[in-house]
């Protein structure tokens, strides 16, 4: 039993259908107060639909959101205490900054000194003091997130949401951001739930990974614990890079079940020249260099083994592997989906099996 | 299962005020016109719409306002040509005055047009030389239905002529297509949904048209007399079976061209 | 906007004949109509304009035109609103019946409103008994107006509310904001100028209709006689000044209009683009 004490928003059994298309079929899960929760999918999994039903945005065909212990379906979204950042930001295009910001606040007939004062803390919360009169178009697109950001924020919201919150932002100023997000939500301590599609960004920022799929939540946990440890199928396929290989053809696997299929990702593949030293012998394959690709901070390697197309990566420190050459390759782990198309197990190298008992 | 609840509000509020105002001020009064059909017999309704006088008034409207949109087809893009891909002196003007004809009353624009073409006068007396009468005659009702229609055509051809990339034409010139080829092959495929679009608006509108058609038309029977004219002369005799069912025929062509129209943008959207 | 700099006389060519055809069609015409007005010196004109049926026919244009873009805009508002922001069964009957309107003859128009009011309605002996009169009078005018310019407001603003999408909405919908704090802050600034250019075309029709309202008026000078039914009147009676010269109002009204759309299409333009 998960300790309930903690946890402030909670979804049981929630479904939705939009026409022919479950966006939402049956999802559960909690979140407990104070953290970062990232909702990762693909395109069309369902992940922003759950998001807008928390919000009020959309209502679910069945089960219910508790906030706080509270089941919050027959509150409208203007009155759940929600802060939501849109996936465009939506600001309003025909307001300042300041009026933005204030909008929430006006609505709910704050005083005008507690507004003014609301808006220069958030102002210079999201490091923006100056900016009050300039337009969303005066905006660069980091800028406008910092407003919407400071204009969620504006009631005080026990939640707050974010709908692709990067999306809309150069790949460059992006790393910057997501720093910068995940520093703010700490200071303030708010629940937070954001959704995204890359992953990247849900293992860097996130507490906590959920991940889903075709509507369905496939595997719930922390961004290492996710990553390492893949539980189903479409989880193993989604994260990292992988490449499907024959792993009966590789000595290190031989005793696993044939009739399963075999994912493997590259920081699980060691290429070696041959002049370098081979620890395990045994199970070390010997392939052909087919092509050297840079990738900025370190070298893709393309091998053929076994006439298997392997992807792997090496260092830029080390020796460098040209084209054509003859190394030692050796593959740590593998991913085995059963037979059934449901089960996820994980094969070590028989080798390495052997050395830690 | 729980009540829908929306998060943009006013939805009963604008549900109930559309559907009322559409009730009560387009749909019932379009009943009424079936309701009144009803009265008539089928032998009586089939007498009234084809009796030789109301025929040779469908073969008016029909010839008239169909050559009247085909050379608005022709001059729509021309004048859509012109206005998106050249830079010229009194661009602004040119563009500007295309919407002159749903400004400007129909009456008016009736009365001025026949007046311009009776043999006396300004551009009637030069086809008069040549001995063309262009007022009283379908010349002069093409006339007033080609003023209707043209912003019809400019306007749905204008903004796909704009999206159009310039690279569309240059990669044809790159593959060797002469400017016609370049034309007729690639831009033209292009905007025959918009040009399709704009002629039937303009057809459609030119069928029912009234008030400009209605001074130049001269009204002989079965030369120059169009169907809306009927149904208005047998108004004021007080002809509301025969006028009804003559309205009936000209409903159904009209949707009749509508359908045609929506078959030929669902093909090109569907391309 | 490519703008091919052609040197070819193609392009001159193409547009003469532009130029050619739209000075013919849409340029003579107006000039015609003020030269005649004025042929028989501005006393005439100004006796022709002042005469008090023409006085009377300018008043009840004037009110039939308010009356008809009041009514349109509160449909056009709610209509567009209804179209673009909700999902709903039966939307796409909805959307075709607002647009019927403008694929029917305005005699056909005229005649519906006849055969709804008038002697031979169902609902005739109610409207007698209690001397409510539509047919040949005021309010028959009013409707058919109404009915023909029905759907040139939400035509307008549908594409523009489209264009935008309802998340600003929505966001203010999350910060507690409600339908008319919404609609008047949030998304009538988005759509004001095509809301006006919706306007400015439902009046320029209101004000020139003349097939369904020549149905319905019953022709009383001086009380269901509108601007271009007076002119009909004045024309058949070989009074040519007068009818020119009431032209001439309706042509200056109609350059005024399209002076107006220009630079509202060119505002909405502009605001799209931000």
């Amino acid at each position: 039993m998960p300790d309930h004490t903690q946890t402030y928003v909670e979804l049981k059994h929630i479904s939705k259908t939009f026409k022919n298309f479950k966006a939402a079929d049956d999802i559960s899960f909690s979140v407990e107060k104070g953290k970062l929760i990232g909702l990762l999918g693909p395109s069309g999994s369902g992940k922003t639909t759950i998001l807008r039903i928390l919000a009020g945005l959309e209502t679910a065909d069945s089960g219910e959101i508790y906030i706080d212990g509270k089941p919050v379906s027959q509150i409208p979204a203007g009155k759940r205490g929600i802060g939501f950042v849109f996936q465009n930001y939506a600001l309003f295009r025909h307001k300042t900054v300041f009026d933005n910001i204030a909008f929430g606040l006006k609505i709910n007939h704050w005083k005008k000194g507690d507004i003014q004062y609301r808006v220069d803390e958030l102002m210079e919360l999201v490091g923006l003091t100056g900016l009050e009169e300039r337009y969303p178009k005066q905006l660069s697109g980091g800028q406008r997130q910092r407003v919407a950001f400071a204009r969620a924020l504006a009631v005080q919201p026990q939640l707050l949401l974010l709908d692709e919150p990067f999306a809309a932002i150069d790949a460059k100023v992006r790393k910057e951001l997501r720093e910068w997000l995940r520093e703010l939500i700490n200071q303030v301590g708010i629940t937070s739930i954001f959704v995204t599609h890359d992953q990247d960004e849900a293992v860097e920022v996130a507490d906590k990974i959920i991940i889903t799929n075709h509507g369905r939540i496939e595997q719930t946990g922390s961004p290492v614990e996710v990553y390492n440890n893949p539980r189903t199928p479409f989880v193993v396929q989604f994260l990292g890079n992988p490449i499907s290989i024959d792993h009966t053809r590789f000595k290190g696997f031989r005793d696993t079940t044939a009739d399963a299929s075999a994912v493997i990702r590259p920081e699980y593949i060691t290429v070696r020249k041959k002049n370098e030293p081979c620890p395990h012998p045994a199970t070390t394959e010997e392939g052909i260099v087919e092509r050297v690709a840079f990738r900025g901070n370190v070298m893709e390697l393309t091998v053929r083994v076994h006439g298997q197309h392997l992807t792997a990566y090496r260092q830029l420190g080390q020796e460098l592997i040209h084209e054509g050459e003859n190394v030692n390759v050796f593959l740590q782990r593998i991913y085995l989906i059963g037979a059934d198309g449901e089960s996820v197990t994980i094969a070590v190298d028989e080798s390495l099996r052997r050395e830690n008992g | 299962m729980k009540k829908k609840k929306r998060v943009i509000p006013g939805f009963s509020l604008s549900f109930g005020i559309v559907t009322a105002m559409l009730g009560l001020g387009v749909v019932i009064p379009l009943c009424s016109l079936a309701v009144f059909s009803l009265k008539l017999t089928g032998a009586e309704f089939i007498a009234t719409v084809t009796n030789p006088r109301v025929l040779a008034s469908y073969r008016v409207s029909i010839l008239t306002s169909f050559t009247a949109s085909l050379i608005n087809a022709v001059m729509g893009l021309i004048i859509a040509w012109v206005l998106v891909r050249y830079r010229f002196p009194g661009k602004r003007l040119m563009d500007g005055m295309i919407e002159l004809p749903f400004a400007l009353p129909t009456a008016v624009a009736g009365i001025s047009l026949t007046h311009l073409t009776v043999p006396e006068r300004w551009i009637g007396s030069l086809f008069a030389k040549n001995g063309i009468q262009i007022a009283y005659t379908r010349i002069g009702i093409t006339a007033a239905l080609v003023f209707i229609g043209i912003p019809f055509v400019v306007r749905s051809i204008q903004p796909v002529l704009e999206k159009l990339e310039p690279e569309y034409e240059e990669a044809a010139a790159m593959l060797g297509a002469s400017r016609t080829q370049a034309f007729f092959q690639v831009i033209l495929p292009e905007i025959f949904p918009a040009l399709t679009a704009g002629f039937t608006m303009a057809f459609a509108r030119c069928i029912g048209e009234y008030g400009s058609v209605v001074f130049i038309a001269g009204n002989t029977p079965y030369q120059t007399e169009i169907t809306p004219l009927i149904i208005m002369a047998k108004l004021q005799e007080f002809d509301y079976e025969g006028s009804t069912a003559i309205a009936l025929v000209m409903l159904l062509f009209s949707f009749l061209i509508l359908f045609v129209n929506a078959i030929v943008q669902n093909r090109a959207s569907k391309r | 906007m490519q703008v091919r700099n052609d040197k070819g006389i193609i392009k001159w060519i193409l547009i003469g004949i532009s130029a050619l055809f739209l000075i013919t069609m849409l340029v003579l015409p107006l000039l015609y109509v003020i030269i005649t007005a004025l042929r028989d010196g501005f006393a005439a004109y100004q006796n022709a304009v002042t005469d008090s049926y023409a006085l009377k026919s300018i008043g009840l244009t004037v009110k039939v035109t308010v009356i008809t873009v009041i009514v349109n805009s509160v449909f056009g508002l709610f209509a567009a609103w209804l179209i673009t922001r909700f999902q709903f069964r039966g939307k796409k009957i909805i959307s075709t019946i607002m647009d019927l309107p403008l694929s029917i003859s305005p005699v056909i128009a005229g005649l519906v409103f006849l055969l709804t009011f008038g002697r031979q309605s169902i609902i005739y002996p109610f409207l007698e008994a209690h001397d409510i009169q539509i047919i040949f009078a005021q309010p028959g005018i009013i409707l058919a107006t109404v009915f023909v310019t029905l759907p040139f407001i939400s035509r307008e603003l549908i594409p523009v509310l489209t264009v935008i999408g309802n998340e600003e909405e929505e966001a203010a919908a999350l910060m507690g904001a409600n339908g008319f704090q919404i609609f008047t802050q949030i998304t009538f600034p988005h759509i004001r100028w095509a809301f006006l250019y919706g306007v400015v075309l439902c009046s320029a029709r209101a004000m020139g209709e003349f097939g369904a309202v020549s149905v319905l008026s019953g022709h009383l000078r001086g009380l269901t006689n509108t601007m271009p039914l007076h002119i009909e009147l004045l024309y058949q009676g070989f009074d040519f000044t007068g009818a020119f010269a009431m032209s001439s109002i309706l042509i200056v009204m109609a350059v005024i209009i399209l002076i107006l759309r220009n630079l509202l299409e060119y505002r909405g333009k502009k605001e799209l683009e931000t």
